[in-house]
């Protein structure tokens, strides 16, 4: 009694969450990559049971060890019920008794596995869910799911997709692993480099997403962004997976998400990065960043990553705006466009164009981006030309710009945000 | 002090798409509200019941039958209870009050143990 170790009162926060990518991928290194849904069933059980009875009971003393042991004993059920529908199959026959043996020993031991066999279980985890076969919007879910534990509603918020939509991908992707046979395994050093920057990728597409203004959920988008961050630290922390692509992304999320307290004003308006109170970045985050910025430089590889993460380091660590070596930054954007010639970094590119060489020089460059029917609905496109427009004193075609980007707006204060573009252009006094 | 029963009822409950979070988040009102009465020494007892109709036993004739509860997924059944300790109706009342099984759809009934005094 004297001992209670996990449980006070009230749990962990995010422990649930936590716990289920966690169990799910010690569940699936036993069960084999594609049982992965088996896994997951078996934790979503153990969690519906636990709100059955723990409102009644209380939380145990070992809430953890509880969930396991309902999730592996669920887990051992299903697999003795799916034994006897089989026929004699020797090789399978073994494997199933191992896994069960397995199984049953851990299912009574109270959660004593060392932490890197936890980290290990998560890492193959992740090499499944975002194995380089998988289309990566399916990756993206499957990992927030199953190795981050978000639920497909929140997955749905976050995204603005359906419910059905975002299960849909789920099911689509657990079938392509057991179709493609994905091992369970940190995959070896021959093939690392490939899966590696597949697992990237898919770090930073949900980052990407977490971090966007756009619509969508803002608490569950900072939960993205905290959890790309935690899984990107894990890699970063592993030899088998630290390579300096690896930092350079670490860095590159750490220097953005440093600057999320301070992009937004009390009602929610999205700030300019000339507007933001510098004071509010989040110093010792930015700090952390440099740090694995100075990792990633080990090695000749320079990937998009470490252009970017360079980028992201010069504003975080630049005083005031009107400091801004900008001549660095568009060198940076140039070597950026060579090897990602993206819509985003085109643009960026422009800004950067128009704050070494004048607003004129920004047009000229965001006229030579080729403009398909996507990039026609970018807002940003659109609000960068109004703006050098209106520098350039041209009213009438800045204030078509703005009513172009106006129309892509996809969020609220993105419409306010243009509007009061739009006000200034009309006179200061109009503008409050 | 007297003893009450907090019968809670509810329909069987499909839970399936909540996320560990919500899971969480639910199960963390209940155990502060738990927790709570614990510490002013008012919770006696608490179970959750299966979600079944159980069984009923009748005599007819001197003889037993034993028949399955009603049972249907939309059918209302008693979910759990809790044994407190209460001054009276209106206290037990009040612990009740905050129970957070009370949510639309489920409802809780208060019932008082016969007191027997044994001097």
């Amino acid at each position: 009694l004297a001992q209670r170790s996990e449980n006070v009162d009230q749990l962990v926060d995010h422990l649930f969450r936590q716990e289920f990518g966690r169990m799910v991928s010690h569940l699936a290194r036993i069960l084999g990559a594609p049982r992965l849904a088996m896994a997951e069933d078996a934790v979503q059980y153990a969690m519906l049971q636990a709100l059955e009875v723990w409102p009644y009971q209380g939380a145990p003393e070992y809430p953890r060890a509880w969930l396991a042991k309902v999730a592996y004993h669920r887990a051992l059920d299903v697999l003795k019920s799916e034994r006897k529908l089989r026929f004699y199959d020797d090789e399978k026959e073994v494997r199933l008794r191992n896994q069960l043996e397995e199984l049953q020993a851990t299912g009574t031991a109270e959660h004593l596995r060392f932490s890197q066999e936890v980290a290990d279980d998560r890492l193959a985890l992740i090499f499944v869910c975002c194995h380089p076969a998988l289309p990566r919007p399916a990756s993206v879910a499957l990992t927030l799911r199953v190795v981050c534990g978000f639920g497909v509603e929140e997955i749905a918020r976050a995204f603005l997709a359906t419910e059905t939509a975002v299960t849909q991908r789920l099911v689509r992707a657990k079938r392509m692993i057991r179709d493609e046979a994905i091992r369970f395994e940190v995959p070896d050093p021959g093939q690392l480099d490939e899966r590696l920057g597949a697992v990237l990728e898919v770090l930073y597409l949900f980052f990407t997403e977490g971090y966007a203004a756009t619509a969508g959920d803002r608490l569950i988008k900072n939960d993205l962004c905290a959890e790309a961050i935690r899984l990107a630290q894990s890699l970063a922390e592993n030899p088998a997976t630290a390579v300096p692509e690896c930092h350079a992304l670490l860095a590159l999320m750490l220097f953005q998400a440093a600057r999320l307290p301070a992009r937004t004003d009390a009602l929610g308006d999205l700030l300019l990065l000339e507007e933001q109170d510098r004071t509010l970045w989040d110093r010792p985050m930015i700090h952390l960043g440099l740090a694995h910025l100075a990792q990633a430089g080990h090695g000749d590889r320079l990937s998009a990553y470490h252009l970017q993460a360079e980028i992201a380091a010069m504003h975080s660590t630049t005083e005031h705006f009107t400091l801004t070596n900008w001549k660095h930054i568009l060198a940076l954007y140039d070597l950026l466009c060579e090897k990602q010639p993206t819509p985003v970094v085109l643009i960026n590119r422009a800004i950067a164009m128009a704050q070494v060489k004048g607003p004129a020089a920004g047009l000229d460059a965001l006229k030579a981006i080729p403009v398909d029917d996507q990039l026609g609905r970018y807002i940003f496109l659109h609000s960068a030309e109004g703006e050098f427009h209106r520098q350039l004193g041209n009213s009438t075609e800045a204030e078509a710009s703005f009513h172009r980007a106006l129309a892509c707006a996809r969020t609220e204060p993105q419409q306010r945000f243009l509007l009061r573009k739009l006000a200034a252009l009309r006179g200061p006094e109009e503008s409050v | 002090m007297p003893n009450f029963l907090l019968l809670l009822h509810q329909t069987p409950t499909s839970f399936r798409n909540l996320s560990p979070e919500e899971i969480q988040k639910i199960l963390g009102s209940h155990i502060a509200w738990r927790e709570a009465l614990v510490k002013r020494n008012k919770m006696r007892a608490g179970e959750k019941l299966t979600d079944d109709g159980g069984r009923h036993l009748r005599t007819k004739g001197g003889m037993v039958s034993v028949t399955d509860g009603p049972f249907s997924e939309s059918q209302e059944i008693l979910g759990g209870f809790f044994m407190i300790e209460a001054e009276d109706y209106e206290e037990a009342v009040e612990i009740a009050r905050t129970c957070p099984h009370l949510v639309e759809g489920r409802w809780i009934e208060v019932r008082r143990v016969q007191p027997v005094h044994v001097t």
